[in-house]
């Protein structure tokens, strides 16, 4: 049982820190340190590092927030029927 | 049927819809009081959390912030600093925190560090955090009230705290969680429906996110247009001007990200969900709630400002006459947040970059939201329809904020420290006595100078930054975690926060007791005060971990305490103890 515990806890901790790491590099990186250079690229009238730290950067918070909670759920599952 | 008398039956019948479904939905429990039960469905949740979040910043302020202040691009640090902080709530502390299953989050604090020291400092931050944030709310609804009552400001504001002391006292858990619900559904219908107008008359497109990225009647494209425009005037490119510096972007952001996730009005919404896995999913439907509004904002923001540049010089050089002002430019004149003065003489109304010669001597970040659809000519229904939505906001985070305030007084300092003997129903009287006062020193506090107010939103989310976020994320991530470490961390994390920004702003905000001396302003690596939360938080988990690695482990009991919240088996609703 212990060991189960551990194992789900790693699991779940490093499913975080994978999905941290995107949670870190799109808005911080793609949006703030890079935006200048992306601008150059266009999608429709929106320069590219604008449209990621005004638009594309919120929409992919919903993602990962739900992609966390079905894994989450799966590992629910996996270690022992969930709640 | 005049303006005003369609904002009063829009405004009056909104209002009387929150008291009857505050009065249908009335607590009978403690548990009801704090965390309605633990009955919440993990989508309402989400919506009732995205109105408790939303507040008058995000409704009034935020798109006038985006498109003015911050001059386009740089306003991107609201827009992600104050949508990312979900992620970091729905994978760090929202699951844990609710299997913890008790009823705020001092109480979480005093049991895990097995320490009333630690939680009388959770609560002190907590009522510190939440308290400036009620300012805001407070001068938001002033703003409002001002405008559509066509009152000062001082009776906006007093009208709307008469309306937040009703709502107080009725409020609890049970039947804030159900009024915020209604809130949301005017809030977002009030900020959605001008902004398609607007993106409809613009570019033809429906949607205000596609809109942003569309052309103009004549073929280029808004957001080039705009950037030609202010460039023109000698106002920094629309699409690049960024916030200071990038590295001050980046902090800034990061702040208000990690602000938000430690905001103890946010984390309680997630006690009310049945399970873990609730508490998950819902903190994924409150950010799709939220991101609605989030990803509108941009749009209203760089085309309410295109708008109004065309209104006030319709081609270049052929300026507005002042005489020949439109309506809702003397309906702002009056509440002294628009104001112009002729400084060349001749009639015209000249805005531009220039301080010297600019004549519209004051444009308020807030005004931009409320009279965006005057200026986009919108029929008489929609204008009533946006100050109810913008009330809508105000009123909901207060709500939530008074009820964070109220249970943290009540349940953790009356209950929990002083009197741990009190009944049921004397912590409940407590609670309500206790959301009065705080109403009566938010509104005395509004009454101050607005930069005593604008000052405080930076000390909100440093607080919550640098105490509040810090202290819950080691108490589940890092077992060793003890309490001297939790009280030096949140202490260390605190003092270099207020520091800088005391240092900038005046202790307390009393402008003449500032001490930057001779150093220059954001000489921390050019970071500005409002950003600052993120390094407190730095320092926070810095001092925390070297005083916990020095001092004893923390007791058996509390490990496997801290075990026992990483799983979620056996989550049962939230209880007392």
């Amino acid at each position: 049982m212990k060991n189960n515990a551990e194992a789900y806890w790693k699991a779940n901790v490093s499913l975080i820190v994978k999905l941290l790491v995107i949670w870190f590099v799109v808005p911080f990186l793609g949006g703030i340190v890079f935006a200048d250079a992306l601008n150059s690229i266009q999608l429709g009238g929106y320069p590219l590092g604008f449209w990621i730290a005004q638009q594309g950067s919120i929409y992919l918070f919903v993602v990962l927030i739900f992609y966390y909670a079905k894994k989450m759920a799966e590992l629910d599952d996996q270690y022992g029927g969930g709640e | 049927m005049s303006l005003q008398m369609l904002t009063y039956i829009v405004v009056g019948f909104t209002f009387a819809l929150y008291i009857g479904i505050a009065i249908w939905a009335r607590a009978g429990s403690t548990k009801e009081f704090y965390v309605a039960g633990g009955g919440i469905h993990p989508v309402s949740n989400g919506m009732a959390t995205a109105a408790d979040w939303m507040s008058a910043a995000s409704f009034i302020s935020m798109a006038g912030l985006i498109g003015f202040s911050y001059q386009g691009y740089g306003g991107s640090v609201f827009l992600l600093g104050w949508t990312g902080g979900y992620v970091l709530l729905a994978m760090c502390l929202a699951p844990y925190l609710r299997k913890f299953g008790k009823f705020t989050v001092p109480e979480f604090v005093g049991d895990r560090y097995y320490s009333n020291a630690a939680r009388i400092v959770a609560v002190i931050c907590l009522i510190i955090a939440s308290v400036t944030y009620v300012i805001g709310q407070m001068k938001g609804i002033g703003v409002a009230f001002s405008r559509f009552l066509e009152t000062s400001y001082e009776t906006g504001l007093t009208a709307g705290m008469v309306i937040v002391f009703i709502y107080a006292v009725l409020g609890d858990m049970k039947g804030i969680t159900y009024t915020q619900i209604a809130q949301y559904v005017v809030l977002i219908f009030a900020y959605t429906i001008p902004a398609i107008f607007i993106s409809l008359n613009l570019t033809g497109n429906p949607f205000p996110q596609l809109g942003l990225g569309s052309t103009l009647a004549d073929g280029t494209y808004v957001l080039d247009k705009l950037n030609q425009t202010v460039t023109e005037l000698g106002f920094a490119e629309y699409t690049t001007s960024t916030r200071g510096s990038t590295l001050n972007m980046f902090v800034y952001t990061l702040s208000l990200m990690i602000g938000t996730a430690g905001l103890p009005h946010v984390i309680i919404r997630f006690f009310t969900v049945p399970s873990v896995k609730d508490a998950r999913r819902s903190a994924g439907w409150a950010l799709v709630f939220i991101a609605i509004l989030y990803t509108t904002a941009p749009a209203v923001a760089a085309m309410a400002r295109l708008n109004l540049m065309d209104t006030i010089e319709p081609t270049p050089g052929n300026y507005l006459a002042y005489d020949e002002r439109p309506q809702w430019f003397k309906n702002w004149e009056k509440t002294g947040l628009l104001k112009y003065e002729d400084k060349n003489g001749d009639g015209l109304i000249q805005y531009s970059a220039d301080k010297a010669t600019n004549e519209m001597v004051k444009v308020d970040n807030d005004i931009l939201v409320l009279a965006n659809p005057e200026i986009a000519k919108l029929p008489n229904w929609v204008i009533a329809l946006v100050a109810a939505g913008g009330l809508a906001a105000a009123l909901s985070t207060a709500a939530g904020l008074l009820l964070a305030i109220s249970s943290a007084i009540s349940h953790d300092l009356l209950k929990g420290v002083i009197r741990p003997d009190i009944s049921e129903k004397g912590e409940l009287q407590a609670s309500r006595i206790a959301m009065a006062f705080t109403v009566l020193l938010a509104g005395y506090l509004g009454f101050n100078p607005p930069d005593f107010a604008e000052g405080t939103v930076a000390l909100a989310f440093g607080l919550a930054a640098s105490s509040i976020f810090p202290v819950l994320m080691l108490g589940i991530f890092y077992k060793r975690m003890n309490t001297q470490g939790a009280i030096a961390g949140m202490l260390a994390g605190i003092g270099v926060t207020l520091f800088y920004v005391f240092q900038h702003k005046g202790i307390m905000f009393i402008k003449s007791t500032a001490f930057l001396g001779d150093m220059s302003p954001n000489w921390f690596l050019g970071i500005e005060p409002n950003a600052f939360g993120a390094v407190g938080a730095l320092v926070n988990f810095a001092v925390a971990i070297a005083v916990a690695k020095m001092t004893a482990e923390p007791p058996k009991e509390i490990q496997d305490l801290v075990d026992d919240i990483r799983s979620p088996h056996g989550a049962g609703s939230a209880v007392a103890h």
